[in-house]
């Protein structure tokens, strides 16, 4: 047996389920938490049935420096020593294995329900249990002029559902916690067991505002196992397709953290621009969102000359739009006073819990995929990665207004020279055995695709992690110290995706 | 100061002319779903599971159901025999379930409400968003009819704050086991007479999540639902077509005629 690092696994690079090292529960935990202090970052943890009773937990982590992916397993029964006291990364995928195999990770120092529904991951052979969906033990700070404020599921504007508990002292925020789980569908059963056709438009619905992001992840994972190789050209178009989303909605954002601000006119410019990205998308795609483009083995449309010189064209002109209007934003002092300072997340928080993505970015943690694990046309033609130091609402605005421009121009230079080729290749049966990590950096952050086949191909395992998964908790850990009354800037700021963590 | 001023003016005006105007879509655009029977003669009996949604139900005659769409293209390229195609009539909101069902796509477009509803609040309608087991595209397609292409609220429409202000609820979403005891009191919280709105895919019939032991599917039966609006997610000008027609303010006859006043850049 090899180690957990000497599998050979790279992103959307499989191994055999064979080779990933099956460790007793002592060596496993020995393991990870090693890992965790050399450097490497936990991906993904998930449990799965084995046999009737049992459940096999599987960890997946990432040496971002080198690329390097890693995993390892172990059996467990109906409990086992949680990783969380001495790895704190690892407490929201402990609560979920809890949640979705009905096992208990005992020393759990937050054990609460993450989504609130019954084990949907259990091993055959164990008795079912009732969960009550309404239940749940808030976190309540006593004192004579404390209260609690409580939000949701639904919001006062048209926003996804969930729930906010705050405690506060007169304006200031002590303490909130969120509660998730409204936007659960099941989408990790659907992705197992419905037919590879059905399963990419679940894959395309996990976040309806990360559509390629999701799908890209989806398609890589299962060309991985297919051992499908897409073209140059398909590899170009799916990167146009991604960075086109990011590019939407960084503006989007941007137009909405000057809404909640009350500066109008940036508002609704780039509240527009946002718009002339989803069109773009849609010229290509037929859809605002470029679902139906993506399909594995490659893409689903093509780029003729004439639509790429118009969609050079119609950049070009976005280009020139964006830069002032996101400048009357961001040169504004008005505007600056009220982003700055306000919803600061710790860098050191960041790396003990584990955040991706803008957030990360935002309090000077490098962490991209398009650049640590590279793939796809990523590997051929580099986006720099973007970041500020102060981690807060400002500092998420002007990541994310730095990324929008790189993308922008990442966008232009593929256009003026995309690749011949085949948009889509065949895409045919799934490997035996097999275990692939599809990771992708959509707009919002890290997405994590890890399927597993069975010795007849088909999908054993299939776990879904989005950026939000992490992120929710930057939220909780952001707002406290601020006035309530900023929560909404706050949260506007990371923009998380209830449905993408609900799943 | 002079900034604002000068890239203000450098923006114009975006505003769709919608619905004097018919907005234009690129060429790719999935519209609303078409059959062509004589294209089967079976009904679709041998192939009707290969399309991965509920839009074709096998006969014969077969049905379409417009409402269990998902406007993927993989719909279409499933029918060996090219009996599925996409239009770019994005008109097909209906005020029946029944009207999303026919045996060619056809979709029988939505009708003003009864004339003491409209007369209560046909010019100033305030809904209140329920997402309910969705993905998040609905809302986002939602929340652009705000923007200032599309902006909802120069036909008087409103998203509210509280289902206490609101004539009606906007339903998206598969509706999830978690979310229907809320929507159930949103709705409740909703003074009469109220309307209901099922906007997209899983709020019709459970979407690309019908199946799941996790969601009904859709808007539940003993919710009176007012406007189907179908799509995946819908365009907001499904959406603002369907609106505006429960509302009395669009029909067959105005929404054709008048000049085409968007421009290529602004279009929707």
């Amino acid at each position: 047996m090899s180690g957990f690092d000497e599998l050979g696994l790279r992103n959307r690079r499989s191994v055999p389920l064979g080779s990933v090292p099956l460790e007793h529960l002592e060596a496993f935990r020995e393991t990870v938490l090693r890992a965790v202090g050399d450097g490497w970052r936990l991906i993904s943890y998930f449990g799965m049935p084995e046999g009737s009773l049992d459940t096999r937990l599987m960890a997946i982590l990432a040496h971002d420096a080198t690329g390097a992916l890693g995993a390892t397993s172990t059996v467990v029964g109906d409990e086992f020593a949680s990783l969380t006291p001495d790895c704190a990364s690892a407490h929201l995928f402990e609560r979920e294995i809890a949640e979705q195999c009905g096992i208990v990770p005992r020393g759990h120092p937050w054990l609460k329900p993450l989504r609130r529904h019954p084990p949907d991951h259990l091993a055959p052979g164990r008795e079912p249990l009732v969960v009550d969906r309404e239940g749940y033990p808030f976190f309540r700070v006593k004192g004579e002029e404390v209260h609690e404020v409580a939000v949701g599921p639904v919001h006062a504007g048209v926003i996804e559902p969930g729930h906010f508990r705050f405690q506060t002292h007169g304006e200031e925020v002590l303490f909130l916690e969120i509660m998730l789980g409204y936007q659960h569908r099941g989408v990790e059963r659907l992705l197992e067991t419905e037919s590879a056709d059905r399963a990419v438009l679940v894959a395309e619905s996990i976040a309806g505002d990360t559509v390629v992001g999701h799908g890209a992840a989806h398609c890589g994972a299962i060309e991985a196992l297919a051992r499908s190789r897409k073209t140059p050209r398909a590899q170009a178009i799916r990167g146009i397709a991604l960075e086109l989303e990011r590019l939407a909605n960084h503006i989007g954002d941007l137009g909405a953290i000057a809404g909640d601000v009350a500066f109008q006119p940036a508002a609704s410019y780039l509240g527009r621009m946002r718009g002339e990205c989803l069109n773009l998308l849609m010229t290509i795609s037929g859809n605002r969102f470029g679902r139906g483009l993506l399909r594995p083995g490659g893409v689903a449309f093509d780029l003729p000359p004439a639509m790429v010189s118009e969609a050079r064209g119609r950049l070009e002109g976005l280009q020139a739009e964006l830069e002032p209007a996101a400048r009357l934003m961001l040169e504004n002092s008005s505007v600056l006073a009220r982003l700055e300072g306000i919803g600061g997340v710790p860098r050191e928080k960041c790396l003990e819990l584990g955040f991706v993505g803008v957030v990360a970015r935002a309090c000077d943690v490098p962490r991209d995929v398009r650049h640590d694990h590279p793939y796809g046309i990523y590997r051929f033609s580099h986006i720099p990665v973007a970041t500020a130091w102060a981690g807060d609402v400002l500092a998420r605005a002007l990541v994310r207004w730095v990324e929008a421009r790189r993308s922008l121009e990442f966008l232009l230079e593929q256009l003026s020279a995309l690749p011949a080729g085949a948009p889509r290749v065949v895409c045919g049966a799934l490997q035996p055995d097999e275990l692939v990590v599809a990771m992708e950096e959509g707009w919002r952050g890290e997405i994590v695709h890890v399927a597993l086949t069975d010795d007849r191909g088909e999908l054993r395992r299939y776990k879904v992690t989005d950026p939000s998964f992490h992120n929710w908790s930057a939220v909780a850990l952001a707002v406290p110290g601020n006035q309530i009354s900023d929560f909404p800037l706050c949260n506007k700021s990371f923009n998380l995706s209830y449905a993408g963590h609900d799943l | 100061m002079l900034d604002l001023l000068r890239i203000r003016l450098k923006q114009g005006t975006r505003t769709s002319g919608f619905p004097v105007a018919e907005p234009e879509f690129p060429e790719r655009f999935r519209g609303r779903p078409e059959f062509d029977p004589t294209r089967c003669p079976d009904g679709c009996r041998d192939c009707a599971g290969l399309v991965p949604s509920g839009l074709v139900r096998p006969g014969p005659p077969a049905t379409v159901d417009v409402g269990a769409c998902l406007f993927s293209p993989d719909e279409a390229a499933a029918c060996p025999n090219g009996a599925v195609t996409f239009t770019p009539d994005y008109r097909m909101a209906s005020s029946t379930r029944s009207g999303l069902c026919s045996a060619t796509g056809e979709v029988e477009l939505a009708r003003a409400l009864d004339a003491r509803t409209r007369r209560l609040f046909g010019r100033s309608p305030r809904l209140r968003s329920v997402a309910a087991g969705s993905c998040g595209g609905c809302e986002a397609e939602l929340v652009a009819l705000g923007n200032v292409v599309f902006d909802l609220s120069r036909f008087g429409v409103q998203f509210v704050a509280s289902p206490r202000h609101a004539d009606g609820i906007v339903v998206t979403g598969a509706v999830s086991a978690n979310m229907s005891a809320a929507l159930q009191a949103t709705y409740d919280a909703v003074p009469d007479p109220r309307i209901v709105i099922a906007v997209g895919a899983c709020a019709i019939n459970g979407g690309p999540f019908r199946g799941s032991a996790e969601v009904g599917n859709g808007v539940p039966g003993d919710l009176p639902v007012d406007l189907w609006i179908p799509g995946c997610p819908p365009h907001p000008m499904t959406i603002l077509d369907g609106l505006l027609r429960v509302l009395g303010r669009i029909d067959e006859g105005s929404s054709r005629s008048g000049p085409r006043a968007i421009s290529p850049r602004s279009a929707p």
